[in-house]
């Protein structure tokens, strides 16, 4: 098998998945700069919703392909409106408070979040029932599953489809034109609330689908996932450079590949027995094949905060983002 | 000039205090050490209030610095490297290393916006977890998830901190031992927070949160002092970690989850960011509400129910949440405000 050509492919699903789910932290952040940390956690609930659905369609005879549809649609609406009443409830009365307080307010919301789906689904991981057929291909050494494709498919889709909606319709300039300055846009007739409004619902929306698509590839559903998951996006929305949306998509895309290969990779590369400064004082170690790694694949979720804190040291306003203040 | 009045409230404030823990053995020897884990929060929490409440800077990761702290003393006094060095030797390093690990956290970081400070810091406390619980090869350095045992109890000369004394027909037992050591370490940081909060760099701090341009072209160096907030903060932090190891006698890196990070941030803002007795407020609050929900919820629900529906532990962070999302939302300062906010609030009112 070649590892690296499947480090890729497994980098690029993860990758895009994490770019969907940045899609909701960069376009609130790019109206109201706040970082929802609340949005993990909507989708988290996406990904167990639909999860309840298909299980519970499961045994009904309809064709898989109805059942998971039914469940991520399911999914889209529960999101959208746990998205529209965050921002309503938690955020709406705080948009002209100090800095701090709307985000306390969402590592509360997050919390209150994730402690109500324990509540709802329990403390073990919903797994995802063996309806599809998952038929996996071979190329060049490497292998794709149908799920890998149908992910890295639909979340160029969604990217495309939101491009085109913020880019090309009247909606989006409203949006785009609220991020460039919220009184000004108001002057011109944009109703900056239902801007803002609409930011989290169409979020939270694209988030539920990421939700579902991360939950199939690894198989299960789980009541802490949002928080890894969310913190990675949000990682990948700094990396492209916040508010900035084709910088989410690749920010995502990016951390993805890096994830994938640094995982894939950083066994060997740290195996001390691989470095010839170390044979002397490792050679009993090393002797008959022997290794002495420091760092092995389960450093995962390390390499997600390393890039976090890379950029921000290396390039605060992220690869495509314009250069922001250190304070505003 | 305190007067009479004062000087007795105080008194009566400190025979309480000094009195408590007998009579919470007289209930039961477990409250003695519920009332020890809360002056440890309370700790942490003024530790956190220098970096949240004083210098405004959202640390989301600060359970790191308790974790330091806790593994310094675990590995400097348990069977795991056969170290056992004597606390009062190993609590400073811990400070020490804790402050270190609040310097290098701190100095790329710090001239980024507030709320990147936040997302920074909750994944650095990840990968300290990360790591605390993958260190355990190639070098068996913390002995991964499994965690480590056998800590060593404090020990001032022939007095054993886990043994029980008695003295003029007094049982002193290990926990009430610790619960005066700890209220000694509360008064000296709380002495601490007051003289800091009104010094110099105290001032410094609070210019820094409420315009940190403004605080600059007054002259500070606002990139230092906000270090110190770091570095002050995580040293706190570390020494309470150390205590922490103590008396547990067991340290795992289940116990420096983000969940811990955000109750003793709730504790900080529902008390009042900033002001030192609204903070021991919130923590000694919210320190004793899982275990007044432990013996009020559970048999409710037994007693209605029959069986127990929801987890007292769920219940638990559902309240921290709440607290965070609601307190941001009605009382904003805290519930005990610190009185520069209150007087900047009457201004606006007058």
């Amino acid at each position: 098998m070649d590892t690296l050509l499947q480090q890729i492919i497994n980098g690029l699903t993860t990758g895009s998945v994490y770019a969907v789910v940045a899609l909701g932290y960069t376009m609130v952040y790019g109206v109201i700069q706040l970082i929802n940390f609340a949005h993990g956690e909507v989708v988290m609930i996406g990904a167990m919703v639909a999860f309840s659905v298909i299980t519970a369609l499961a045994g009904s005879g309809l064709p898989p392909l109805v059942i998971v549809l039914a469940g991520v649609m399911a999914a889209i609406p529960s999101c959208m409106l746990m998205g529209y009443l965050l921002e309503r409830a938690a955020y709406r009365p705080l948009r002209h408070a100090p800095r701090l307080a709307p985000l306390i307010t969402a590592i509360g919301m997050s919390i209150v979040l994730q402690h109500l789906a324990l509540l709802v689904w329990g403390r073990n991981p919903l797994a995802f029932p063996q309806i599809v057929d998952n038929h996996v291909f071979g190329i060049g050494g490497a292998a794709i599953s149908s799920v890998q494709i149908v992910i890295i498919l639909l979340s160029l889709t969604m990217m495309a489809g939101l491009s085109w909606f913020v880019y090309r319709t009247r909606f989006g300039i409203a949006i785009r034109a609220t991020a460039e300055n919220v009184d000004v846009a108001g002057l011109m007739g944009v109703n900056a609330d239902r801007v803002i409004a609409a930011t989290f619902v169409i979020g939270a929306g694209l988030g539920a689908v990421a939700g579902v698509m991360y939950g199939s590839y690894y198989g299960i559903a789980h009541y802490t996932m949002g928080f890894s998951l969310g913190l990675k996006a949000f990682s990948a929305a700094v990396l492209g450079g916040i508010g900035n949306i084709a910088g989410a998509m690749l920010g995502g895309i990016l951390l993805g590949l890096v994830e994938a290969l640094g995982t894939g990779y950083v066994g060997e590369l740290t195996d001390l027995c691989g470095w010839p400064i170390a044979h002397g004082w490792l050679a009993g170690q090393c002797a008959d094949g022997g290794n002495f790694v420091l760092f092995g694949s389960n450093y995962q979720d390390v390499f997600a905060f390393l890039m976090l804190i890379l950029v921000l040291v290396l390039r605060p306003s992220g690869l495509l983002g314009e250069r922001v203040s250190e304070r505003a | 000039m305190k007067t009479n009045r004062e000087r007795f409230g105080l008194a009566l404030i400190a025979i309480a205090l000094i009195a408590l823990p007998f009579v919470l053995a007289s209930v039961g020897t477990a409250w003695v050490r519920i009332t020890n884990f809360a002056v440890l929060f309370t700790l942490l929490s003024l530790g956190l209030n220098i970096v949240v409440g004083f210098a405004g800077l959202l640390d989301l990761g600060y359970v790191a610095f308790f974790a330091v702290g806790a593994y310094v003393y675990a590995l400097l006094a348990s069977p795991h490297f056969g170290l056992h060095l004597p606390f009062w030797v190993i609590l400073p390093i811990g400070a020490t290393v804790a402050c270190i690990a609040g310097v290098v956290l701190g100095a790329p970081t710090l001239r980024l916006r507030g709320d990147y400070l936040a997302i920074v810091t909750l994944g650095f406390g990840e990968i300290v977890r990360i790591f605390m619980n993958n260190l355990s090869s190639p070098v068996n350095l913390t002995n991964g998830p499994k965690g480590i045992n056998r800590i060593d109890p404090f020990q001032i000369g022939p007095l054993n901190f886990s043994a029980s004394d008695s003295f003029g027909g007094l049982v002193f037992s290990g926990p009430i031992k610790y619960y005066y050591f700890l209220l000694l370490v509360l008064l000296a940081v709380i002495i601490i927070n007051r003289r800091l909060q009104d010094s110099r760099i105290g001032r410094a701090w609070v210019a820094i949160r409420e315009d940190e341009i403004a605080a600059r072209a007054s002259g500070i160096n606002t990139r230092n002092i906000k270090l110190l907030a770091f570095a002050m903060g995580a040293s706190f932090g570390g020494i309470a970690g150390g205590m922490f190891a103590a008396i547990q006698g067991f340290v795992s890196p289940e116990s420096f989850i983000l969940n811990e990070s955000i109750m003793i941030l709730a504790m900080v803002v529902l008390g009042g960011m900033g002001n030192i007795w609204g903070v021991v407020a919130g923590a000694v609050l919210l320190s004793f509400v899982p275990e007044l929900l432990r013996y009020t919820v559970e048999p409710a629900q037994k007693a209605l129910f029959g069986k127990l529906l929801v987890d007292p532990e769920v219940l638990r962070m559902l309240i921290f949440g709440l607290a965070l999302v609601l307190t941001m939302r009605f009382r904003p300062a805290g519930l005990w405000p610190e009185m520069r906010h209150r007087r900047e609030l009457d201004q606006d009112r007058a």
